[in-house]
């Protein structure tokens, strides 16, 4: 029967997550039992410490307040508004309401009712995994850290496993292939394949996969004669066809196809020839795997003779990154697997440099990277920035030694240019004498920042403190970290001032939850996801790494060392690092896609759900900074 | 006497119909009483010679929109009027499934059980159906009816008996959002809202109690 109001419902939820991850027809299911509710200004939906109640709730109209109230105190946590889901934690928690909600303004509600929905989170990971992903950057919650961790206890776990083994990753496969049935004709299973731009085609019964046409049975069967195009798929099909399960891994599916020598894996819903299609496999899938990767261009990059080679090499990397990201493999291990390739490539850019030289350096070296290099966050091209030390040499041999390492980095950082790693614009490589320098020099160097920071020099303290061996003598470059860390234990009020520095960059929301874009300039409107919420995250990962005398570079390996050194503020450092991870995923895929370096975003052109992950990163910015400001008693200098 | 001897005719459905409503005890709590925010579809304004193509609905209980019981049915009718099907859209051989009058009906009335009736307008809608029972040899209507014209003439009081409003014009006072007017479900549902907010401001100034409601109804109520 027609449902006309079930409809509408549905045209108004499929505009937000979760929502609008579901197809049509589970939509249409939900918005059948929606229960709509209208309050008046400051009605009260739930109170804190209500039993749940069967429904959540999603804003159609007005604005809710979510509140809780303190030792003696009302605080206000979040509004509310259109698309905006609440009250739905309580009841996958099976627990009483932690907040109350309350009408901020006149306000209808769309009631959902959750035994729908548990099964939907059974049933569609990717909305399990939004809700992990706006709950789990709340950790900060002081009320949420009892319940870490088993939020869906009560429901089959959902992550997803993190595996580094490309081969035990699950293929990825076309899901709800084209298919026809076998009585068709062949010239109209070639216009499906054609309109489809398809190269095969599954023959089905009753959605039990029986055979495949693919481009060489046209060739071979219809091209040659043998057929013609009014006989019936059913004639000219392959078959029987290779079935496989759905959590079906690369190389089983490479070992399948050499086996059976096909082109084209069918995945069924059990994995038998007598079951339901969900997917196919092509040829195609598994080749875009297996050219990307990582082991495999490591071992390019090796042999590379030239940048343009590397360069090469670089843009299969940014496939595999937008890969990555597509198939929602864990950010930290893409950055890994990207820093990696980068390093490979630098190295291959100074064995190349070295070769055109014509001589071995004289004397021992490393070659480091500072800034998000140093730290193995760059996923996306950026600028080079990079730095070199060698050994301590005799005063005499002073100018000749610098002078075959400058030479040396010059010719690095044009292979890297050519490559794609724009030159830096503040000229912090190699090649610049200033940064081109003997163990004694840099550590006179650093010591002169962390006695007197001045602006200019906490700048580049920022940007030197994070700097990773790439290539080189590992004992140089491990002195050079410890007198750091040697000379801020001494002189710990450069940590008030680094935190001054990234207080600064404020927490990005303004009043009533507004994004904070930019002013002017070419990038007005723009939210810029590095400077407002990324930053602010590294910085903070480093000031106190910094105060433990830590030697990592790495933002989420910084604040995953932290929720160690620190267990009282496990959830602070793990919201954080959450919330790191959303946004660097978030700017790689905005670079990916608009082919820049993601920084600056649109925020009119933003779904509600990335509009939703990006505000939900900002409380432990908030939070964090909160405890910079204590700690590091930032109030009290300049 | 000669009640008595009709009664026995009556068929069953309308015999089911009249004990519902007579017998319903649910009346005396308001958060207990099933509401049902109907619209019709019509062929024109003639109770004599128009038709009814479509009846949508929508029940409200303890001030909550019940979309899981909401009732929509298409009605095939002989009569036909081009002009409304501007208004509309329900073309004579549509792809809508339609039902027989008669069928039609008598789905509803199962739907509507003892629930009270709210409409815009109700008086047309109501008379639109009755006419269709006098078709089948029965009715009036029982069930109680409101109107949300009327709630609002109660609580607005400085528009109070000043004028009739349509329920666009209901929908911009009380700032509700309009998406498809015109259809019997989209306008049941437009209904539906606007009784929830309406009710809401009732209760303010008055404890509400469903006399009172009722009161308002003094169109209907004679």
């Amino acid at each position: 029967m027609k449902n006309t109001i079930a409809e509408r419902i549905l045209d108004f939820l499929k505009d937000y997550p979760p929502f609008n991850l579901l197809p049509k027809s589970t939509l249409l299911e939900i918005a059948k039992n929606v229960e709509i509710h209208y309050f008046e200004k400051d009605q009260i939906i739930f109170s804190q410490n209500d039993n749940p109640h069967k429904h959540f709730y999603i804003v159609y109209e007005g604005a809710i307040r979510l509140y809780r109230f303190g030792a003696d105190k009302k605080h206000v946590i979040d509004i509310c508004d259109e698309g905006d889901l609440f009250g739905l934690r309580p009841l996958i928690m099976k627990e009483n309401y932690l907040m109350g909600a309350a009408a901020n303004e006149e306000s209808i509600l769309y009631g959902i009712p959750i035994d729908l929905f548990n099964d939907i989170i059974l049933n569609y990971p990717k909305v399990s995994q939004f809700l992990i992903a706006s709950f789990a950057t709340n950790t900060r919650d002081p009320f949420s850290d009892k319940h870490k961790g088993k939020l869906f206890a009560n429901i089959k776990a959902i992550k997803k496993p993190e595996t580094n083994f490309i081969e035990a990753q699950s293929a990825k496969y076309t899901r709800n292939p084209i298919t026809c049935s076998s009585d068709i004709t062949v010239q109209e299973a070639a216009l499906t394949m054609t309109k489809n731009i398809i190269n095969s085609i599954v023959v089905t019964d009753n959605k039990i996969p029986i055979g495949i046409i693919t481009d060489k049975d046209m060739r071979t069967k219809i091209g040659t004669g043998l057929y013609k195009i009014t006989d019936t798929a059913g004639d000219i099909m392959t078959k029987p066809v290779i079935t496989f399960p759905e959590n079906i891994t690369v190389a089983e599916a490479q070992i399948a196809r050499l086996k059976h020598k096909v082109s084209h894996l069918c995945i069924t819903k059990d994995g038998t020839n007598t079951s339901e299609l969900v997917g196919i496999l092509s040829e195609h899938d598994l080749n875009l795997i297996q050219g990307n990767n990582p082991l495999l261009l490591i071992k390019e990059i090796k042999n590379a003779k030239d940048a343009e080679t590397l360069k090469f090499i670089r843009s299969k990397a940014a496939d595999l990154t937008k890969g990555y990201i597509e198939q929602e493999i864990p950010i930290y291990f893409v950055t890994k697997v990207i820093s990696e390739i980068n390093t490979a490539i630098t190295k291959r850019a100074i064995e190349l440099s070295i070769n055109e030289i014509g001589s071995k350096p004289p004397v021992n070296y490393s070659w480091f990277a500072v800034g998000s290099q140093g730290r193995q966050e760059q996923l996306l091209m950026t600028d080079q920035d990079n730095a070199l030390v060698f050994e301590n040499v005799k005063e005499e041999q002073y100018d000749s030694v610098k002078a075959y390492f400058l030479k040396l980095a010059t010719k690095v950082t044009e292979k890297l240019n050519i490559v794609g790693f724009d030159y830096c614009p503040a000229n912090i490589m190699a090649s610049n004498p200033k940064w081109c320098l003997s163990i004694d020099q840099w550590k006179q160097q650093f010591k002169e920042w962390i006695k007197d920071p001045i602006p200019e020099k906490i700048l580049l303290s920022i940007i030197f403190f994070d700097f990773e061996l790439i290539h080189g003598n590992q004992k140089l470059y491990d002195e050079m970290a410890r007198s750091v860390l040697k000379f801020i234990k001494k002189n710990q009020i450069i940590l008030s001032f680094l935190g001054k520095a990234t207080l600064d960059n404020p927490p990005p929301l303004g009043f009533f939850k507004q994004f904070l874009v930019e002013q002017d300039g070419e990038n007005k409107d723009n939210f810029d996801i590095k400077s407002r919420a990324i930053r602010p995250l590294v910085d903070a990962a480093r000031i106190f790494s910094l105060y433990h005398g830590l030697q990592i570079n790495n933002t989420i390996a910084r604040f995953e060392k932290l929720m160690e050194v620190e267990p009282q503020n496990k959830d602070l450092f793990e919201s954080c690092s959450n919330a790191f991870k959303i946004l660097l995923t978030f700017r790689t895929s905005q670079g990916l896609a608009n082919n820049d370096t993601g920084r600056y975003v649109d925020i009119n052109s933003l779904s509600k759900a990335d509009r939703l992950k990006l505000k939900s990163c900002f409380n432990p910015i908030k939070n964090v900074q909160e405890a910079i400001k204590l700690r590091f008693k930032t109030t009290q200098i300049g | 006497m000669l009640g008595f001897f009709k009664k026995k005719k009556y068929p069953q459905f309308w015999k089911n119909h009249i004990k519902k409503v007579s017998e319903s005890i649910k009346y005396s709590n308001f958060e207990n009483i099933r509401f049902v925010a109907l619209d019709t579809e019509t062929t024109g304004f003639d109770y004599d010679n128009d038709r009814i193509l479509c009846i949508g609905a929508v029940a409200i209980k303890n001030n909550k929109i019940l979309v899981s019981d909401s009732f929509e049915v298409y009605i095939k009718q002989d009569v036909f009027n081009k002009e409304t099907v501007k208004i509309h859209g329900i073309r004579k051989n549509g792809n809508e499934i339609k039902v027989s009058e008669e069928e039609g009906l008598i789905k509803f009335l199962e739907y509507l059980d003892d629930a009270i009736i709210v409409a815009h307008h109700t008086k047309f809608d109501i008379s639109m159906i009755n006419e269709g029972l006098k078709r089948l040899n029965v009715g009036p209507l029982k069930s109680k009816q409101l109107d949300t014209n009327y709630i609002h003439k109660k609580i607005a009081s400085e528009h109070r008996f000043k004028k009739l409003f349509s329920l666009d014009e209901l929908c911009t006072i009380y700032n509700i959002k309009m998406h498809d007017r015109h259809t019997a479900s989209g306008d049941a549902l437009l209904t539906a809202y606007l009784f929830l907010k309406l009710t809401n401001k009732f209760k303010k100034n008055n404890a509400l109690n469903l006399n009172d409601l009722i009161k308002t109804n003094y169109y209907l109520n004679k």
